[in-house]
């Protein structure tokens, strides 16, 4: 769950780091307020969740308050990656005299996080691994040993920094890892790490990423910065669909019945669970199906989840019919979802046996399941029909 | 709303009982039974299609008083 | 043989009276698990499909040994300190079947394990099994439904889904390929044991002639594994079957798996799939195509 910048520098703000002076602004207005508050060059900047932000034009700079001002308006329509501007940053823009990068994330290989760390900061990292290999240190430490300003010390000094930049950089990572860990961050960048001509050293743009499974933990911080509860801050928000499709399935603890994603096409799909889901999207595209949606289920969902689940997606505009698929199940019992998927069809008004182009879940109570898909005339296979053949039939349907 | 694929039967004598009524209260995991006020069953309707066949009821009340029934086999 | 586990296996199950464990509990015993115990604070006393509860895995270590493994399957905020206490108390094979506990938590874990010299599967796993040994975990359900999927043989399995590793079993199964192992090694972005840290293991055991894999987007697991294939001149034909090629299209959205997500481009499955066949790796279109492509694979092996 991405940060944005604003969001990410309130973070470090809190944790001690240096930051230039600078403020969030949501009109013109403010921009030109916040600009003579600030005195002297500005900043401008768009506060989008993707990065090439520079590159798109929506980073501004400004000399004066009606400058900065007629930059809001000019990066505000601005799209980066199909995204506009969430808010503006204003900041006073600070005379540099060289730029640092680090960065926290892990390393799944290793499973353990790693620092990067820089002397050819503001450029692109992944070149600097390339091109300059021996300005990029990466460095190990341990999640169960007290965290030391040591680490900090061996990553920056292992690039050739010395001296008091030495120093006065290794408070500032040492508190990046700190926060890293104390927040389930994926990542927590900084590029760059500013040292101003006057010596100081501040952060000039910085980046987080929190571990969606950890937002349950942080919810204070979260709600202190105004990140909302509803925000998943993926590549692009969520639809309507898929938070309703959320709501639904937090209804009751039993299963899931969820993780819907929307789509444009018009074959509904109800498909599990983890890996049968990405195993079927890919076969029903293969075939040249047209998926209305992504979806999980497993764990055993109930009766009602997977009811709520299908009416959910019957109701979905484009949607002609449904499959339901999964890999064999294990604890995931088919008669259970068969009851869920036939009673989400009959109270959206459809007949389970045209709506139903295959019923293809094998595995736990199959056979009590394949009673209920013959009552219904619902047409359904078991294990000896493989997912790609069970996701041609459901295309060829349409 | 009576269930689309279960109906569970209870004769009338253990309906009654109070102490088989707190017990198919105890052990069924989907809420099928409820207790009215004087004590005596009552069968839940709109829980009944999230009956797990468990039998768990069944075992748990006198020989032979309760019943689920699947109506999908009618 | 088989790696891992035999019939003689000895384990406990932490958070034993849970409705997950429970099941496991029943679907371990139906298979011929020895469970020794099982634990939940407070609960001691009782038991569990007959397997008696403790309050802690040292009075079960006082009372019956020290087991070979557990599986721990307890609320995701309890996770890292069962595990802590498996490792305390000389537990080498942990099976973490929780699912959404933040990574920097498993991290702790495995670094725990690494110095304990145990070995931790998972988490958001379904663990082990050996067709007609054991099996320790939730693979494949209820026995009768895990004899139908899973039968002894040749092919070791190792995936990042649980459902899927059943999937394929079955279809080896059906083609008449048994499994020697089959390991669910979970769908986290750090997991306690990875696909190169399986091969010497199968390496080294004389019943497995050859591997499927279940891979999807995410992670550098598979870039891992063909560097390890390619460094050890591995004698095991792999076959793998690479999922989620639709996400290569759709960087930074999440599906499936907590692992899943697409990073970078190193974590697409094009580029997966690139360096898995660089390595000798088969990669398979369909998991029908799986149980044909291993037996060819085996023929020119041997």
């Amino acid at each position: 769950m991405r940060f944005y910048e604003y969001e990410s520098k309130a973070l470090f703000r809190r944790h001690g780091m240096p930051l230039g002076e600078g403020q969030i602004v949501n009109s013109t207005a403010e921009a030109r307020a916040a600009a003579e508050a600030i005195g002297g060059p500005i900043v401008v900047k768009s506060q989008v969740l993707s990065g090439g932000r520079m590159k798109a034009g929506a980073v501004q700079f400004a000399d004066t308050p009606d400058e900065a001002a007629a930059k809001y308006d000019f990066v505000l329509p601005i799209e980066v990656g199909g995204e506009t501007a969430r808010s503006v940053l204003v900041e006073a823009k600070s005379p540099v005299a060289h730029e640092y990068f680090v960065s926290v994330t892990w390393d799944g290989r290793r499973k353990l996080p790693v620092l990067l760390f820089s002397d050819m900061g503001g450029i692109d990292i992944e070149e600097v691994a390339e091109t300059h290999p021996e300005h990029l240190s990466r460095t190990h430490f341990s999640t169960i040993l007290p965290l030391s300003e040591r680490i900090a010390k061996e990553a920056i000094s292992s690039v050739g920094v010395s001296g008091g930049d030495l120093n006065r950089l290794v408070p500032i990572v040492y508190r990046l890892m700190q926060v890293f860990l104390q927040y389930d961050l994926t990542l927590a960048e900084i590029n760059p790490v500013a040292k101003l001509e006057d010596g100081s050293f501040i952060v000039l743009d910085g980046h987080v990423d929190m571990e969606a499974e950890a937002r349950g933990d942080h919810k204070k911080l979260l709600a202190e910065l105004g990140i909302g509860e509803d925000e998943t801050r993926q590549a692009r928000p969520p639809t309507e669909f898929e938070l309703e499709g959320a709501r639904l399935n937090a209804v009751d603890h039993r299963g899931v019945a969820g993780n819907v994603v929307e789509f444009d096409g018009n074959l509904g799909l109800i498909i599990g669970a983890g890996g049968g889901s990405l195993t079927l999207f890919d076969a029903v595209r293969k075939h040249g199906g047209k998926p209305a949606n992504y979806c999980e289920i497993g764990g055993n969902p109930s009766v009602g989840k997977a009811c709520n689940l299908t009416k959910l997606i019957l109701g979905k505009p484009g949607v002609e019919k449904i499959a339901v698929m999964m890999n064999v199940v294990s604890n995931t019992r088919v008669d259970i979802v068969a009851r869920g998927v036939i009673k989400g069809c009959l109270e959206a008004g459809k007949d389970p046996s045209k709506v139903i182009t295959i019923f293809r879940i094998p595995g736990a109570w199959e056979d009590e399941g394949f009673k209920i898909l013959e009552k219904y005339g619902v047409e359904y296979c078991d294990r000896s029909v493989s997912m790609y053949e069970a996701a041609g039939r459901a295309v060829a349907k349409l | 709303m009576p269930g689309l694929f279960i109906d569970v039967k209870v004769a009338a004598e253990a309906a009654k009982d109070t102490e088989i009524a707190k017990k198919l209260v105890e052990v069924c995991a989907v809420d099928i039974f409820a207790q009215n006020d004087d004590g005596s069953l009552r069968v839940v309707e709109e829980n009944l299609d999230e009956c797990v066949l468990c039998d768990l009821c069944i075992d748990a009340a006198p020989k032979g008083t309760v019943e689920v029934i699947k109506l999908y086999e009618s | 043989m088989s790696i891992f586990i035999t019939k003689d296996t000895t384990f406990i199950i932490q958070g034993i009276t849970g409705r997950e464990a429970v099941n496991l509990t029943r679907e371990n015993l139906d298979y011929g698990a020895k469970i020794i115990g099982g634990v939940t604070p407070g609960r001691r006393g009782r038991d569990v499909y007959g397997v008696p509860v403790y309050d802690s895995v040292k009075q079960i270590a006082e009372a019956h040994g020290t087991p070979d493994g557990s599986i721990v399957s307890v609320p995701p905020r309890f996770t890292r300190d069962a595990v802590f206490e498996a490792l305390e108390n000389g537990i080498k094979l942990i099976v973490v079947v929780t699912e959404n506990i933040p990574r920097g938590q498993v991290a702790q874990m495995v670094e725990l394990a690494n110095l304990r010299g145990a070995r931790i599967i998972g988490p958001n796993c379904l663990g082990i099994i050996s067709p007609d040994e054991a099996k320790m975990g939730g693979m494949g359900g209820p026995a009768a439904n895990t004899r139908q999927a899973y039968t002894k043989g040749p092919v070791g399995v190792m995936s990042r889904s649980g459902g899927m590793t059943t999937e394929i079993a079955s279809t080896l199964t059906a083609a008449g390929l048994g499994q020697s192992t089959c390991v669910s090694i979970g769908g986290d972005a750090i997991v306690g044991t990875t696909y190169a840290e399986l091969m010497p293991y199968f390496e080294a055991d004389s019943e497995t002639k050859a591997i499927a894999i279940y891979s999807e987007p995410g992670g550098r697991m598979e870039a891992e594994l063909a560097e390890w294939v390619k460094a050890h001149n591995s004698r095991l034909p792999i076959v793998a079957f690479m999922a989620g090629r639709f996400m290569d299209e759709m960087k930074g959205m999440r599906f499936g798996h907590a692992g899943t997500i697409v990073e970078g481009k190193e974590d697409t499955t094009s580029e997966k799939i690139e360096r898995m066949e660089a390595a000798g790796i088969s990669v398979a279109e369909r998991i029908e195509e799986i149980p044909d492509l291993l037996r060819k694979r085996m023929t020119e092996a041997s």
